[in-house]
C-alpha cells in the first residue's frame, strides 16, 4: 500500500531526526536534526489529510522555531564544543530508566487495546480549509482571540526578558567583562 | 489509509519518550527546550491521529486543538529562549546543572 510506505518512511525520518537531535554533540547539528524531525511530522500530518496543520507545522517549527533556536545558540556561544565536557547530566541512569518506563506505559496500552486496530474512514471532508475558517470565526472565536492576546504578551515578554538592561548592571552593559571580549567583538 | 491508528500512537509514544529522555538527560538548556518541543509535537500527532480515525472527522476538533497547540508552543519557545539569553548574560553558561542559584 503506498500510504503505508509513505507513513513508514516519514516515521523513520521523524524518529531518526529526534534521536539524532537528542544525542549529537554539536548543538547546531542537533537543531538541524530537530528541524528534520519537525518536517517529517508535517509530512505525516499531510498524509493524515490535515493539510492546514501540516503547513502550519512547516511554517512555525521548521521556519520560525528552528531559526530562533539557531539564533539563541549563536548568541550564547553554545556552538563552542568543548572536548571532554560531559554531554549528559550526572543522574543519567535514573533519567533513562524513567523515560523507558514512560515509553512502556504508553506503548503497552496502545498495543493491547482492541479499539485502536481499525482503519480510517475513507471519505474525508473535502473542503477543509473553508470549514476551519468557519470554525475559527464561529465556534472557536474566543480561543482564537485569547491566543492572539497570548502571542502578543509572549512577544513583548520575550523582548523584555532578553533586552539588555543598561541601567541595572554597570559593568555588564558595555564590553563583557570576561575574556571573550577581545576575541569576538562583533557579537555583543 | 490502511495503516491502523495504533501505529501512529506508537510513533507518538516513541517521539514523546525520546523528547523526555533528552529533556531529562542533556545538560544544555537549549536541548532541553528541543526535547519539550518534541513532546508537544507527539501530543499534536495524537490529536491529529484520533481526529482522522475518529467517528466524526467533519467536526474538526482535533485539528482545532492542534492549531492552538502549535501557536502556544511557538510562544513557549520564544519566551524560553529569551530566558536562556537572560540567564546566559548573568551566568555565562547554558548548562542546566550550573543554574543553581536564583539570585541574579
Amino acid at each position: 500500500m503506498p500510504s503505508d510506505i509513505t507513513f513508514y518512511l516519514l516515521a523513520a525520518l521523524t524518529l531518526a531526526g529526534a534521536v539524532a537531535a537528542m544525542s549529537l554533540r554539536n548543538i547546531v547539528h542537533c537543531v538541524l536534526c530537530a528541524a528534520g524531525a519537525f518536517a517529517g511530522l508535517a509530512g505525516i500530518y499531510l498524509q493524515l489529510n490535515a493539510e492546514f496543520v501540516g503547513v502550519a507545522q512547516l511554517l512555525v517549527y521548521v521556519g520560525a522555531v528552528a531559526i530562533l533556536l539557531v539564533f539563541t545558540i549563536l548568541l550564547t556561544h553554545g556552538a563552542d564544543v568543548k572536548l571532554g565536557s560531559a554531554l549528559i547530566s550526572s543522574g543519567w541512569k535514573t533519567g533513562l530508566a524513567i523515560s523507558a518506563l514512560v515509553l512502556v506505559c504508553l506503548v503497552v496500552p496502545v498495543l493491547t487495546s482492541p479499539g485502536l486496530r481499525h482503519e480510517a474512514a475513507s471519505g474525508v471532508v473535502a473542503p477543509m480549509m473553508q470549514k476551519i475558517g468557519e470554525q475559527l470565526m464561529g465556534q472557536c472565536v474566543l480561543p482564537l482571540e485569547t491566543t492572539g492576546l497570548l502571542l502578543t504578551a509572549a512577544l513583548l515578554g520575550a523582548v523584555v526578558i532578553a533586552m539588555n538592561d543598561k541601567t541595572a548592571a554597570g559593568p555588564k552593559t558595555g564590553v563583557p567583562p570576561n575574556h571573550e571580549a577581545g576575541k569576538e567583538p562583533g557579537l555583543r | 489509509m490502511t495503516t491502523p491508528l495504533s501505529h501512529y500512537l506508537v510513533l507518538s509514544a516513541l517521539l514523546f519518550s525520546v523528547g523526555f529522555a533528552g529533556a531529562v538527560l542533556r545538560r544544555n538548556v537549549i536541548l532541553v527546550l528541543i526535547g519539550i518541543e518534541l513532546m508537544l509535537n507527539a501530543a499534536n500527532l495524537n490529536f491529529i491521529g484520533f481526529w482522522r480515525y475518529g467517528a466524526h472527522p467533519e467536526a474538526l476538533t482535533g485539528v482545532m486543538f492542534a492549531i492552538f497547540s502549535i501557536a502556544i508552543a511557538a510562544a513557549e519557545a520564544a519566551v524560553g529562549l529569551a530566558l536562556v539569553i537572560a540567564i546566559y548574560r548573568h551566568r555565562r553558561t547554558v548548562q542546566v546543572d550550573q543554574f543553581n542559584s536564583l539570585k541574579g
